[in-house]
């Protein structure tokens, strides 16, 4: 019926202040209904999506970083976060909440959503798409 | 903006009768809204509406139907963790219609 390209979703801006990132959230999960082949790239200020324990009580937005850990119920199971993009900001994958898909094809073990790669992997990455949204 | 008059209490709703403010939904609203569709609530749609809420305080959206159906049957078990079930019990779409009566938003991506 429709075919299925490959869709990644590049996200530069942090979390809040712009309606960037949740936009980007928003169509991720939208294309994903569509049962396209969707994954996630998070480069430059677009690392601050994914930190832990966001709280945004005091800037009266709604805290949507809930919302990345159902992307594997979706099967979005590949968020590429560029290294030196953490380096430069002085963070690491700890500091990163932790997500995680089910493998259905693995007896639903646990695997790690995030993986983190250097700038010349993510455009090889990049490379091999049919579709590339930047937000 | 619409609203549903029930027991003295004033509920907002948007044009597709989703509730406009979360906080309102109690258990009240989501029989009288059930009941302008002409359906009645059994313990098997409550089962279905308490999922969704658990899942919207989690993840902070409504599943897509998806979604849903493989995690009901991953919760539920696997008799009603499928369309078929699902769409009995919520002939209007299950996310749309079971959305509506946990006073969700919309889900994202339904059209």
């Amino acid at each position: 019926m429709s075919t299925v390209k490959k869709f990644l979703f590049l996200n530069r801006k942090a979390p809040y202040g712009t309606i960037y990132a949740l936009e980007s959230l928003e169509v991720v999960l939208i294309s994903a209904a569509f049962e396209q082949d969707v994954s996630m790239a998070f480069v430059d200020d677009g690392v601050y999506q994914l930190l832990k324990g966001q709280k945004t009580d005091g800037i009266g937005m709604k805290n949507f970083s809930p919302t990345y850990s159902a992307l594997g119920d979706y099967d979005i199971t590949r968020l590429y976060v560029e290294k030196e993009s953490l380096e430069a900001r002085g963070l690491t994958v700890d500091d990163l909440m932790d997500l995680k898909w089910e493998d259905e094809d693995d007896d639903w073990a646990e695997k790690d959503s995030i993986i983190v790669v250097s700038s010349a992997e993510l455009a090889d990455i990049m490379e091999q798409q049919e579709v590339i949204l930047s937000f | 903006m619409a609203s549903i008059e029930l027991n003295g209490k004033s509920y907002e709703v948007d044009e597709e009768g989703y509730l406009a403010n979360l906080n309102d939904w109690d258990e009240d609203i989501a029989k009288e809204m059930a009941r302008l569709d002409g359906a009645e609530l059994t313990d098997a749609h409550w089962e279905v509406i308490n999922f969704l809420r658990e899942y919207y305080d989690e993840y902070q959206i409504a599943p897509a139907v998806r979604v849903l159906t493989k995690a009901i049957g991953k919760k539920l078990g696997k008799d009603k963790g499928n369309s078929k079930y699902l769409y009995e019990l919520f002939p209007y779409g299950p996310a749309k219609q079971a959305c509506k009566y946990a006073g969700l938003p919309k889900p994202t991506g339904c059209v």
